[in-house]
């Protein structure tokens, strides 16, 4: 079979999910279920935070085309906010949590209205310098805590009846947050909408020509990617029980595009594995200290030369699958 | 001594005089961005990492042969001018057919590979590099003081950005260059080595962001992360002016660097902030940015 007649049977049966994408989703599931009793907790919890994370950067990256280089605007301020919420406001884990995912999309409205006013390497310079402006803030706010950030953030009583502090509880819940944003990314990905997205990514001048806002599209999708960057970020407040200046600086935008880069741009599955790979790098490699930015840099540049396609890309090359 | 807005005139002078040291900091590198951008068409996002590179050059020189600030001055542009073009030879040629994202995803790569290993070696606090002895000192002009090692960092970088515009704007080589800029291949089919060429400008911005680094030494610390914030300003520099024009983009560093020590002296909260608040007033205002041909 030519790979023609196999993009027509594909487009036949768009609407069906590919079985390769169900098989990998069972797997990762049953995987990630398993996992607590054999992992450390807090390190699942903290890889399935960042896999959520770079799950709605990839969105951006790999879909529409956008580089955004400052996400870590959103998942750090989210961050913040929801530890603001949960500790000073006492609101219980359900609200702060989306106090703070409401916050990256209000950001995201703001810093994505700017940065879609010019394209291509221009809007990736935008995105980052927003992102610092807002890492200054952080740095002078007051309830941001400086460098000390919020500490001794509760975990509390989600919907009043699971207590979080069991760390089986709350791996249960990031899971269940973690994978529903994951399938609402695929979603968006297979609706006309995101249809939409990848014909900009294509060729945006065409899309403008066939009657498109595209402006107005890019706009939506950033809000969204933002949006879920945010609700990573909370959780990952909740989760450590800490907001800090690491969460908005830019070497964690950089950390993202590392590690979906690794996974593979525009995989579905690409992010999930690229942020389990980096987390589980640097905790193996922490006693080495400063040693971590230069092997993230070497992994960069190995990626970008020879390894463009990522982990995921890689194998679904291989197997010549949709993964 | 006098007073203006309240303020004693050494205090405001003092500060627009550091807002216009950074300036020339932002000048020299968005412009080496401005012609690496023009040339390859990938933004250089190692090119802070380049810029504390040209710092420790000189430090090490000093430290361990005795070199001092005017042979570094040369020695340091060339040294890490040097690791540029082997950069380009090495990686950044083979990244020419792709997205330009690509670039910018290996520059940042090298640029956490530099910052970490002088890390390393250095650790994160400054190292401090003496002002060169003929230097040393400064005069009272009435209304400030204008200590002589400022006096030239203004007026040697900026004398270096004016050749650098005549250069590409006024000679037979420049020429080359703009038309390889607008179009490789017929400049190549006229008998230009334009790959070459292309190695060489890479080459030249890394060496005008060495010598920013040298220039900076004696003003600020030496140190490894002396680079990365920078850069990341200088990025909104180049947002605002727009990098298709080499004299929007020295005008725009200096005036930049004026308006941010105008802030120190009357908001001194937002002096980290404004310029990034004057980039997003500029993209609602103007998206091209200042000097930058609308897309």
């Amino acid at each position: 079979m030519t790979e023609g007649t196999l993009d027509t049977a594909a487009m036949l049966q768009r609407r069906e999910t590919p079985r390769s994408l169900s098989v990998a989703f069972a797997v990762t599931v049953v995987l990630l279920v398993a996992a607590p009793f054999v992992v450390y907790p807090v390190f699942l919890m903290k890889a399935l935070c960042f896999a959520l994370f770079a799950c709605a950067f990839n969105l951006l990256i790999g879909y529409v085309g956008l580089v955004s280089f400052g996400h870590a605007l959103y998942f750090g301020w989210a961050s913040y906010l929801a530890a603001h919420a949960a500790k000073v406001w006492a609101l219980p884990p359900e609200l702060a949590i989306i106090v703070g995912t409401a916050t990256a999309a209000v950001l995201g409205f703001v810093a994505g209205g700017l940065a879609i006013r010019r394209q291509g390497i221009y809007f990736a310079m935008i995105t980052l310098a927003l992102a610092q402006m807002m890492y200054f803030f952080a740095l002078q706010a007051k309830f941001t805590g400086g460098e000390d950030g919020i500490q001794g953030v509760p975990r509390g009583w989600l919907f009043g009846v699971f207590d979080l502090s069991q760390e089986m509880t709350m791996y249960l819940f990031v899971l269940i947050v973690t994978l529903a944003g994951f399938l609402f990314i695929y979603r968006i990905i297979n609706s006309p909408f995101g249809e939409v997205l990848k014909a900009i990514r294509e060729n945006e001048h065409r899309v403008i020509s066939l009657g498109y806002k595209t402006e107005r599209y890019k706009l939506v999708a950033f809000v969204l990617s933002a949006t879920l960057a945010g609700l990573a970020g909370s959780m990952k407040a909740l989760v450590f029980q800490l907001a800090s200046l690491t969460d908005v600086h830019w070497s964690m935008s950089g950390e993202v595009v590392l590690m979906t880069l690794v996974g593979g741009l525009g995989t579905i599955f690409g992010p999930l594995v690229g942020a389990f790979a980096i987390v589980a790098m640097e905790n193996y490699l922490a006693p080495f200290g400063q040693w971590v930015l230069v092997i993230q840099g070497v992994i960069f540049v190995i990626c970008v030369l020879v390894f463009r396609r990522g982990i995921v890309g890689e194998i679904a090359n291989m197997l010549r699958v949709q993964l | 001594m006098f007073e203006i807005f309240g303020l004693p005139s050494q205090a405001l002078f003092g500060q627009l005089l550091l807002g216009l040291i950074n300036g020339s900091f932002y000048a020299l590198l968005s412009l080496g961005l401005a012609v690496i951008f023009g040339m390859l068409n990938i933004i250089n996002f190692s090119h802070g990492a380049q810029y504390m590179m040209g710092a420790f050059t000189a430090y090490l020189l000093l430290q361990y042969a005795g070199i001092g600030y005017w042979e570094s001055l040369v020695i340091a542009p060339i040294v890490v001018g040097a690791t540029g073009i082997l950069i380009e030879r090495l990686f950044l040629q083979h990244l020419r057919q792709l997205d330009p994202l690509y670039g910018l995803l290996l520059t940042f790569g090298l640029a956490l590979i530099i910052e970490g290993l002088f890390r390393n070696t250095y650790g994160s606090s400054g190292q401090p590099y003496q002002v060169p002895a003929t230097l040393q000192g400064g005069r009272n002009l009435g209304f400030m003081f204008l200590p002589n090692y400022r006096a030239w960092v203004i007026v040697f970088s900026l004398t270096v950005c004016l050749a650098t515009w005549f250069a590409i704007e006024r000679t037979r080589l420049g020429s080359y260059l703009r038309a390889a800029t607008e179009n490789p291949v017929l400049v190549r089919a006229f008998g230009i080595n334009v790959p070459r060429m292309v190695t060489l400008t890479y080459g030249f911005g890394v060496g005008l962001a060495a010598l920013a680094g040298v220039m900076a030494a004696p003003i600020y610390n030496v140190s490894p992360q002396m680079g990365s914030d920078l850069i990341i300003v200088v990025f909104a520099v180049v947002v605002i002016g727009g990098m298709g024009s080499i004299m929007g983009a020295i005008v725009t560093g200096f005036a930049l660097g004026l308006v941010e020590g105008l802030t120190k002296v009357f908001f001194p909260e937002a002096s980290n902030t404004v310029i990034f608040v004057i980039m997003a007033i500029v993209l609602l205002i103007r998206p091209a940015g200042l000097f930058g041909r609308a897309a």
